[in-house]
């Protein structure tokens, strides 16, 4: 209740509000864009920039279609999806990498040297190759269960169980 | 309960909710069950804290000051926002809508008066028309009777006696237009006075030897009738006609010292 009504202020323009819910989803939202664009100091900026950019959106968000987190982290990925098509001239989605995460996973690639790679490598510890790309995906790259379901050449509910069951086996790592 | 929650938990559609990947349908469903079954509200919420800790270890770290450089920007764009949801002070606008609000009250008072004005005159020019459309309705009703009656001396079977003035009033005279075929009498009263007060004129047909008076009737509402034309009913085999002065109502007998006016038939 406490987020819903920060939200609501939020959308009624009280900054302090927007300042609460920065501070609650800014590394979040910060991480998405870092794992798509690879570059610290551009993902710094574009994470303001899409902070602005919820902010000028607010009256936008409603809770019928969904978690506020989802809303933003929607925003920021096609905030940095846009800047890595910008440089890589490339058009669809499908074809941006799609193992930035298992890379950082089974390499420790550092991003940068203040990216918590040990925090990230504790949750995802014992998840499958597949596990890691999924998650990637759905929630870093923003693809559609079905758009998934296509890239992967695996049915709709494969693809809902086996999210269940990677998200389940983070969540025990969480424990 | 109609749906098993542990399954629906279970099939995985909640993670993909929290990712943002269902589809329309299924998201609107997600939503209906989330604030129906508590379980399932609180599953979504222990999904979204799995994707914040992936999210946040996958951050280079935003710089401490990193909403203070947010908040220069985005107070650039707080001067657009809507009329009322700040409500700092009374800018122009609001003097502008007050000056149109007082504006259009004086406009919509000012038509009022106008168009009350304008009744008025319509009512008053109705009446005038009324009084006109009554005047002349009297007029023709008027005409129509005058010419009638004109008909009626001017019809060849009438006969028409003078009556001349007698003893008690002697410059009084009457005409008397006798239309024996019709058994009808007109009486030109015009030349006798008003009557007093409590009197009224009395014309009598007579026969003269022996004298013998009838009453054929009575000049009332003499003083109102302008034309002073009264037409009586004589099927009398009338030699003369008099008037006489009598008391109001009439009587049987004509009071002979009141005679004001006397004709004989054919002289």
């Amino acid at each position: 209740m406490q987020l819903d009504n920060l939200i609501e202020k939020f959308q009624k323009k009280d900054s302090a509000a927007f300042e609460a819910l920065y501070n609650m989803y800014a590394e979040n939202i910060c991480g998405v864009i870092n794992v798509i664009v690879k570059d610290t100091e551009r993902s710094q900026e574009i994470c303001q920039d899409v902070f602005v950019k919820i902010w000028e959106k607010s009256d936008q968000y409603d809770t019928s279609k969904g978690r506020f987190f989802t809303w933003i982290l929607n925003i920021a990925r096609n905030a940095a999806i846009d800047e890595v098509r910008s440089k890589t001239h490339k058009n669809q989605k499908k074809n941006l990498p799609v193992d930035s995460l298992v890379g950082i996973y089974e390499n420790g690639e550092d991003l940068n040297d203040r990216m918590d790679t040990i925090g990230l490598q504790s949750l995802l510890k014992g998840l499958k190759e597949k596990c890691i790309l999924l998650i990637d995906m759905l929630y870093f790259k923003g693809y559609t269960q079905k758009e998934a379901a296509k890239e992967l050449d695996t049915p709709v509910g494969t693809i809902k169980t086996r999210i269940r069951s990677c998200i389940s086996n983070i969540r025990k790592n969480m424990a | 309960m109609s749906m098993d929650v542990k399954e629906y938990i279970a099939s995985g559609k909640l993670e993909l909710y929290v990712a943002g990947a269902l589809s329309t349908e299924e998201n609107l469903e997600v939503q209906h069950y989330a604030i129906q079954y508590p379980e399932i509200r609180s599953e979504i919420e222990a999904i979204e804290r799995a994707i914040l800790a992936v999210t946040e270890a996958a951050s280079p770290k935003m710089p401490s000051d990193g909403f203070t450089k947010i908040k220069a920007r985005i107070d650039d764009v707080i001067p657009f926002i809507p009329e009322g949801t700040s409500g700092k002070g009374t800018s122009w606008g609001s003097y502008l809508g007050w000056a149109a609000s007082v504006l259009l009250a004086v406009g919509l008072f000012w038509m009022y008066t106008e168009n009350s004005k304008l009744q008025s005159e319509i009512e008053l020019t109705n009446k005038e028309k009324q009084s006109l459309e009554d005047i002349l309705s009297d007029t023709q009703e008027e005409i129509t009777y005058k010419e009638s009656l004109l008909e009626s001396i001017r019809d060849q079977n009438v006969t028409v006696i003078a009556l001349g003035g007698q003893t008690v009033s002697p410059s009084s005279y009457a005409k008397a237009y006798w239309n024996k075929e019709e058994s009808k009498v007109i009486i030109d009263a015009k030349g006798l006075p008003e009557p007093p007060e409590g009197f009224t004129y009395q014309v009598w047909s007579l026969k003269l030897d022996p004298l013998t008076p009838t009453s054929i009737g009575l000049l009332d509402d003499f003083a109102s009738v302008d034309t002073k034309l009264f037409t009586l009913e004589n099927a009398n085999e009338s030699e003369a006609f008099g008037i006489t002065l009598e008391p109001e109502g009439g009587s049987e007998t004509p009071t002979l010292e009141q005679l004001y006016t006397l004709g004989a038939v054919g002289s």
